[in-house]
């Protein structure tokens, strides 16, 4: 490879990561918009072009436009630097991602490794931002992104394992490659419950958007920011991984560019859409968790069903090496059917505080200092 | 109406313990034509609330307002004694009875014992009175400004403070000044007792407000954490203090009402009622019957339209985006009806003395009919959206909550207080507007906290859905205006046949009502809890003092108490439920 088709590569590349970036600002919060005001009953932006779908070119010129402020006692580098860093992470996961059948831009034998690896990468860039904000809300919304993607990135995790254990591969050619018969959707729809739970945590969404939690904390790590910068973190970095997220979601759950008449990346395009709809329908109907119940939520609940089902998975792979498929399937389906049916009782558990103990014990604690 | 508590032997038995000698040295005394109000000597009255508190069955456990009166330039004085009346008002709940004690303070700068020991909601209510009159008060914990600015000069309810802006040198601002007054406003933990460091960890200090999307108005919040767990909260109001007790000083009985419109300005109409009640009161009058009907339908009409907008905003300080849209198209159709009676929306300025501005328009009982029809299924879709929601009741169940004896103890009223277990509603308990005539229940629910405060007021919709109908129903024909002399505006159809009518009316328009002298307080069941206007007139053409007591200012004051060891997402979730107008608290 040449110097010239080295950089003629880079450039392509480049332009296709931050096409996707800029087409996920450009659409999906605009979509978000319009959706959720159709769901709220209204209308949502239509003035600007025609159903108003030049708003967001309007919104990105206003931003432009606006004065760049770093607050005085800010650290300048810092705080320059998060969004960056933040908007490079979706960019870098895109890479292994499969959008057609042979074009996958780095097919590496560790896809999914680097998934999870560059994917944690933005919790970084969100911790910077609070820190170097120097803003109390800031900090407190960057040390709730911190704790949250951390936590939930270990289901996030276990679960990626489990398809890793079913396609006995890492690269995620070979997990869109085998699922030509069956999407893994139909064989594991308790891991592709978790996984969908624990992304939307690990994108800050709706009902675990704590670290922006409007009414709470203004807007979290990204308060001090404007104009340009928070174009970058509340369009392009948000939706851009909205979009890689479904990407892998849909490589790994959903067959990826796979679809019922032939293989392209029209169906992939398709698939992040309904992903993203999922997203903001959610966004539109749910509450928000605490950050205590947000924990709780991981460690005992999705914790313990994914390591249940790892360990189940791999008991039956070692059972029936030749044709495990289908017992596989059957233990999640029947698993998924019985956590429907008991999951009431077990969110109470897990979510409903003995609050009015926790209160006593918090009192009892002052007294004594 | 509401009828004046008799009760000969509470007269007789404080005359007995603290009664002493007779006439300006009397220990208590009867006020003049009344025996619910008692002239207490200064030095006696902390123990005269503490036995009224303690000792009496039944007992007056709640304060239901502390305010003072500046004497100094009123001719009907009821008993010459000092510059300033101290008025303690006291409410007992089991005997569903008033008291009101007063206490003479005499001297420029006069002071007296603190009750804050006797009931912790006197803190603020100390605070305000010494904010506005500069009356000291010993023994309290905290006695600095609430409502003004903590670097303003004088006390604006004194008679010699000016009421108007052009009595005073023009106001400016510059850069010098500005930056004191941010400097004042800088929060020293150490001037509330509040330690910087704990055992193991510092302390954060967070400033919650005045700007925040979750304080819902101008409200000041500052936090004390370890970590997300609230320590400790000092509440910081007077953000959004208009004067509207001073500004009642100097406008006619009549003008005066736009100006209780927007007190607490969901609330419309809730704040003419004991506003125009009071002077009714006054002045003798009695509304008609139709005036009344009409009265109790817009009163409940607002009472939804302002709960709709407490439950959208709860569910959006919960962190469900849509919700909030929902209650507000519904509450635009509640306006649609107000707008069609009142011809304005959420400032209706409708409610007169001695009746209401004018005669329902026609067709007014399809529009109130179509929203009858209207609001139930949707009310039923909430439930289902957001009360049943699991996160939401996690997050709300459990949090917040307030025992019985700690609501009386800080004066909780309305919602907060029935959540607690105890139907006590005064449309109920003092029925007035004729609410006595009316079928509707009072809902409660048991535990006191955010969840239970959200099922009292959701059932309380449907309840008020229920008075409107029956206002529908049986809508009495007849005047909608008294013809009462003092009414006003005044009738005008005998003007041109009648000298004396002539006169009355000439007067009435030009001057306003002259009320006679006297003294008036009326309670209404508003939205958020119970609002009362204590009215003194002094034979003039505006009031010698309003006193507005309304229910979110003691309810405010309680946050810190039930804040504490929750987290910042429960002090959201609390400060939604308690469902407080800041222009309520500040007045």
């Amino acid at each position: 490879m040449t110097v010239v088709t080295f950089i003629i590569h880079f450039v392509l590349i480049f332009i296709l990561a931050l096409g996707i970036m800029v087409l996920s600002a450009l659409i999906f919060p605009f979509a978000m918009r319009r959706i959720w005001g159709f769901i709220g009953d209204r209308y949502g932006p239509n003035r600007v072009g025609p159903q108003g779908l030049l708003q967001p070119f309007a919104d990105g010129l206003k931003l432009f436009i606006k004065e760049d402020i770093t607050p005085s006692k800010a650290n300048r580098v810092l705080f320059a630097m998060a969004p960056a860093i933040t908007f490079i992470t979706p960019m870098l996961t895109v890479m292994v991602i499969p959008f057609s059948p042979g074009f996958t831009i780095a097919n590496l034998n560790v896809g999914l490794l680097y998934l999870v690896a560059v994917g944690s990468f933005s919790i970084l860039g969100l911790l910077l931002a609070g820190w170097a904000s120097h803003n109390k809300y800031s900090l407190l919304g960057g040390l709730r992104s911190v704790a949250q993607m951390v936590s939930y990135e270990i289901p996030l995790i276990l679960n990626i394992i489990i398809i890793g254990m079913l396609v006995g591969s890492l690269s995620l050619d070979d997990v869109v490659g085998s699922q030509g018969k069956v999407w893994y959707i139909a064989v594991q729809p308790l891991a592709f419950l978790v996984f969908l739970i624990a992304g939307m945590a690990e994108l800050n969404r709706t009902p675990f958007d704590l670290p922006e939690a409007e009414s709470e904390l203004v807007s979290g790590y990204m308060t001090e920011y404007g104009g340009l910068r928070f174009a970058l973190f509340a369009a392009f970095i948000e939706w851009g991984e909205v979009a890689v997220w479904s990407m892998a979601t849909s490589a790994l759950f959903l067959g990826g560019w796979r679809g019922p008449f032939g293989g392209n990346a029209g169906w992939l395009v398709l698939k992040v859409l309904v992903m993203a709809f999922f997203v903001i329908w959610v966004y539109a109907t749910f509450p928000r968790l605490q950050v205590d119940q947000l924990m709780a939520f991981a460690w005992k609940v999705l914790i313990p069903i994914s390591l249940v089902n790892l360990g189940a998975t791999g008991l039956f792979i070692i059972l029936m090496p030749d044709n495990f498929l289908l017992p596989i399937a059957a233990f999640s389906w029947v698993s998924v059917v019985l956590l429907v049916a008991l999951f009431p009782g077990l969110l109470r558990k897990a979510l409903l505080r003995k609050r009015l103990r926790q209160m006593e014990n918090f009192k009892l604690e002052t007294t004594e200092a | 109406m509401e009828s004046p508590v008799t009760d000969r032997s509470l007269a007789e038995d404080l005359r007995q313990r603290f009664g002493g000698a007779e006439g300006a040295e009397a220990g208590v005394q009867a006020e003049a034509g009344r025996d619910d109000a008692f002239w207490v000597r200064p030095d006696l009255i902390h123990k005269v609330l503490a036995y009224l508190k303690h000792d009496i069955v039944p007992p007056y456990s709640m304060l239901f307002d502390l305010s003072a009166i500046d004497e100094r330039e009123r001719v009907h004085i009821p008993r010459s004694a000092g510059g300033f009346t101290l008025v303690y008002r006291l409410l007992s709940l089991e005997g569903n009875r008033d008291v009101c004690l007063k206490t003479a303070l005499g001297g420029e700068k006069p002071t007296t014992a603190s009750i804050t020991g006797l009931w912790p909601a006197a803190n603020w209510y100390e605070r305000e009175a010494w904010d506005m009159f500069g009356i000291g008060f010993d023994g309290h914990p905290h006695l600095r400004r609430i409502l003004m600015p903590p670097t303003y000069e004088g006390h604006p309810l004194r008679k010699e403070h000016p009421a108007r802006a052009t009595d005073m040198p023009p106001f400016e601002l510059p850069e010098a000044r500005e930056i004191s007054e941010e400097e004042a406003l800088q929060f020293d933990p150490g001037e509330w007792g509040m330690k910087r460091h704990g055992r193991e960890t510092d302390f954060l200090f967070l400033n919650v407000g005045p700007q925040h999307p979750g304080t819902h108005g101008l409200l000041r919040i500052v936090l004390q954490l370890d970590g997300e767990v609230i320590v400790d909260a000092v509440p910081d109001i007077g953000y959004h203090h208009r004067g509207a007790e001073k500004m009642g000083e100097r406008q006619s009985w009549h003008t005066y009402i736009p100006y209780t419109d927007r007190i607490d300005y969901l609330g419309g109409v809730l704040n003419n009622f004991p506003y125009v009640m009071a002077v009714e009161r006054l002045a003798g009058i009695e509304a008609p019957e139709r005036a009344q009907v009409i009265r109790v339908m817009l009163a409940e009409l607002f009472r939804i339209a302002s709960h709709l907008v407490w439950y959208g905003t709860f569910a959006q300080d919960l962190g469900t985006m849509s919700p909030v849209f929902y209650m507000f198209t519904d509450r635009e159709r509640i306006f649609d009806i107000i707008a069609a009676i009142c011809g304005d929306r959420m400032h209706p300025n409708w409610f007169r003395i001695g009746g209401v501005a004018q005669d329902l328009p026609r067709g007014w009982e399809k529009l109130v009919t179509d929203f009858l029809d209207y609001l139930p299924p949707r009310l039923d879709e909430y439930d289902r959206i957001v009360m049943k929601n699991r996160i939401f009741r996690a997050r709300t169940q459990g949090v917040g909550s307030y025992t019985l004896a700690e609501a009386i103890e800080w004066g909780v009223t309305g919602p907060g207080l029935r959540a607690c277990g105890l139907g006590w509603d005064y449309r109920k308990k003092r029925p007035y507007s004729g609410y006595d005539q009316f079928e509707f229940d009072i809902p409660t629910a048991d535990h006191g906290d955010c969840y239970d405060r959200a099922v009292v007021r959701v059932e309380e919709m449907r309840q008020s859905l229920r008075i409107i109908e029956q206002c529908v129903r049986n809508m009495p024909g007849g005047p909608f205006m008294s013809d009462h002399p003092l009414a006003c505006p005044p009738r005008k159809q005998q003007t041109m046949h009648d000298i004396e009518t002539l006169i009355n009316h000439f007067l009435g328009v030009s001057w306003g009502p002259v009320i006679p002298p006297g003294e008036a307080a009326v309670a209404v069941e508003a939205a958020k809890g119970l609002n009362s206007y204590h009215l003194i007139s002094d034979g003039g053409t505006m009031p010698y003092r309003v006193r507005i007591r309304t229910p979110s200012f003691p309810h405010l004051q309680m946050i810190p108490l039930i804040c504490r060891g929750g987290m910042i997402p429960d002090l959201l979730a609390i400060l939604g439920s308690i469902d407080y107008v800041l222009a309520d608290v500040d007045r």
